[in-house]
């Protein structure tokens, strides 16, 4: 088992405290099937591999990847970005990833930037190789509303009131988990904009889906999209009982013949 | 924000993105701090070919940082030349560098390094060419978000 990344200097007030759904990521991107598929689709005479990870809250996982470079890729010129709506989880990520980083120094990849945004907004088209993204999944009402985000996300726990800080806490926290309908809003707009944002050909994503997002539909919907796209899940939390079954979706264009 | 990181980002409004003049974004009213960090000669090296060598000139320029050669380096030019001592008389024989071997970085790889890892943008702005929207940096980290009627 390699070591899970320190979160300890978090403030979980506010920022998504890692739990199934986080472990469950770390454990299939470095399980032996993954890592044959990954060193094998960017193998060492390739240019680095970019692996953005959406939606970084602690930056438990950007962190994992960051740090185990050379165990997930067998290269350490991997270079890792983070995006999150959040601007304390950003700041938190930072810390979390360089951290790890230092850490394993003899296995780390190069930690690029965290940068506040919506899902892959700030990154340029076609420049993806590895896309991460553990979504708000949990089915709600509706999603939370984004029009006050920049209050939320300046509002300095210093400079503000106890209940102005509560209520930008419940709204960040809400970001974290509330999914709309089927828990899929959020997640539907990254899926729609994978093929624009991955690397042609040889990009891949990593999304996890909990049993209420219908992941036969998410798989279906992306086999209609042509041109070898394929969806297989690659991890799951096993038949633990509840509703919130989790599984890992691996979506990657197949041009393999046979 | 490291200068590495402005080879990837691109102005976030959908109508943009297709516009050549969206990358690079331009850096304003750059507070600039260096960060040292081990040098991954490998990274640098292989690096390069992902590199938009006119951009990464042009955001220099725009920071006010030593100017960069007109063309892109090559990988060779990132390390320091093994010395023909060792090939003295023992005939041809050409031994294999192990892969792992740590090969030591020219000036240029150093300066590479410098620029791409070091420099960072701690405070200031980045400017997006076709719409004219500003991007503020603060404290290290870049806010994207939109105003919800320029989505
Ligand atoms: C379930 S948490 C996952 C956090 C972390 N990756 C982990 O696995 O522990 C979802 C994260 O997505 C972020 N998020 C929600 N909507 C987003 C959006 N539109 N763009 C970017 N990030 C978003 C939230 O702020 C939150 O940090
Ligand atoms: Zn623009």
């Amino acid at each position: 088992m390699l070591p899970t990344p320190s979160t300890s200097h978090v403030c979980f007030d506010n920022v998504y405290e890692p739990a199934e759904d986080s472990y469950l990521l770390l454990d299939t991107l470095s399980n032996a099937h993954e890592v044959a598929f990954l060193t094998k689709r960017f193998d060492k005479n390739t240019p680095p591999p970019i692996v953005l990870e959406v939606g970084t809250g602690s930056g438990v996982v950007l962190a994992f990847v960051t740090a185990q470079s050379e165990n997930i890729f067998g290269r350490r010129d991997v270079i890792t970005l983070g995006t999150d709506i959040n601007s304390f989880a950003c700041r938190a990520t930072a810390k979390t990833v360089e951290t790890a980083s230092k850490e394993n120094a003899s296995t780390s990849g190069i930690f690029s930037d965290t940068i506040i945004g919506d899902l892959t907004s700030p990154l340029r088209n076609n420049s993806v190789d590895v896309l991460i993204f553990n979504p708000p999944y949990v089915p709600t009402e509706e999603l939370p509303d984004t029009s006050n985000q920049e209050h939320y996300n300046k509002l300095s726990s210093s400079t503000s009131t106890s209940t102005d800080a509560f209520e930008r806490d419940s709204h960040l926290l809400a970001l974290s988990y509330a999914g709309g309908h089927d828990g899929m809003e959020t997640t539907n707009r990254l899926i729609d904009n994978l093929p624009s944002i991955l690397r042609n050909k040889s990009g891949v994503a990593y999304i996890l889906l909990c049993a209420q997002n219908k992941p036969d539909e998410v798989k279906t919907r992306i086999h209609a999209w042509g041109n070898g796209w394929t969806a297989e899940k690659v991890g799951d939390s096993g038949k633990k009982g509840g509703w919130e079954k989790l599984q890992i979706l691996r979506i990657w264009q197949n041009l393999e013949t046979g | 924000m490291k200068i590495l990181t402005l080879n990837f980002l691109t102005c976030a409004r959908k109508a943009c993105k297709p516009q050549a003049t969206s990358f690079p974004l331009h850096p304003a009213d750059s507070t600039l701090e260096i960060q040292e960090s081990d040098l991954n000669i490998i990274f640098l090296q292989n690096i390069l070919p992902r590199l938009d060598w006119p951009a990464l000139i042009s955001i220099t320029t725009e920071l006010g940082l030593p100017g960069l050669q007109a063309e892109p380096p090559e990988a060779e030019d990132l390390v320091v030349k093994e010395g023909g001592a060792k090939a003295e008389g023992e005939g041809m024989e050409v031994t294999e560098k192990s892969e792992e071997s740590e090969k030591e970085a020219s000036q240029l790889g150093k300066d590479l390094h410098r620029l791409l890892i070091e420099t960072t943008i701690q405070e200031g702005k980045l400017m997006c060419a076709c719409c004219g929207h500003e991007y503020a940096i603060k404290e290290g980290i870049a806010n994207f978000l939109l105003p919800s009627h320029l989505v």
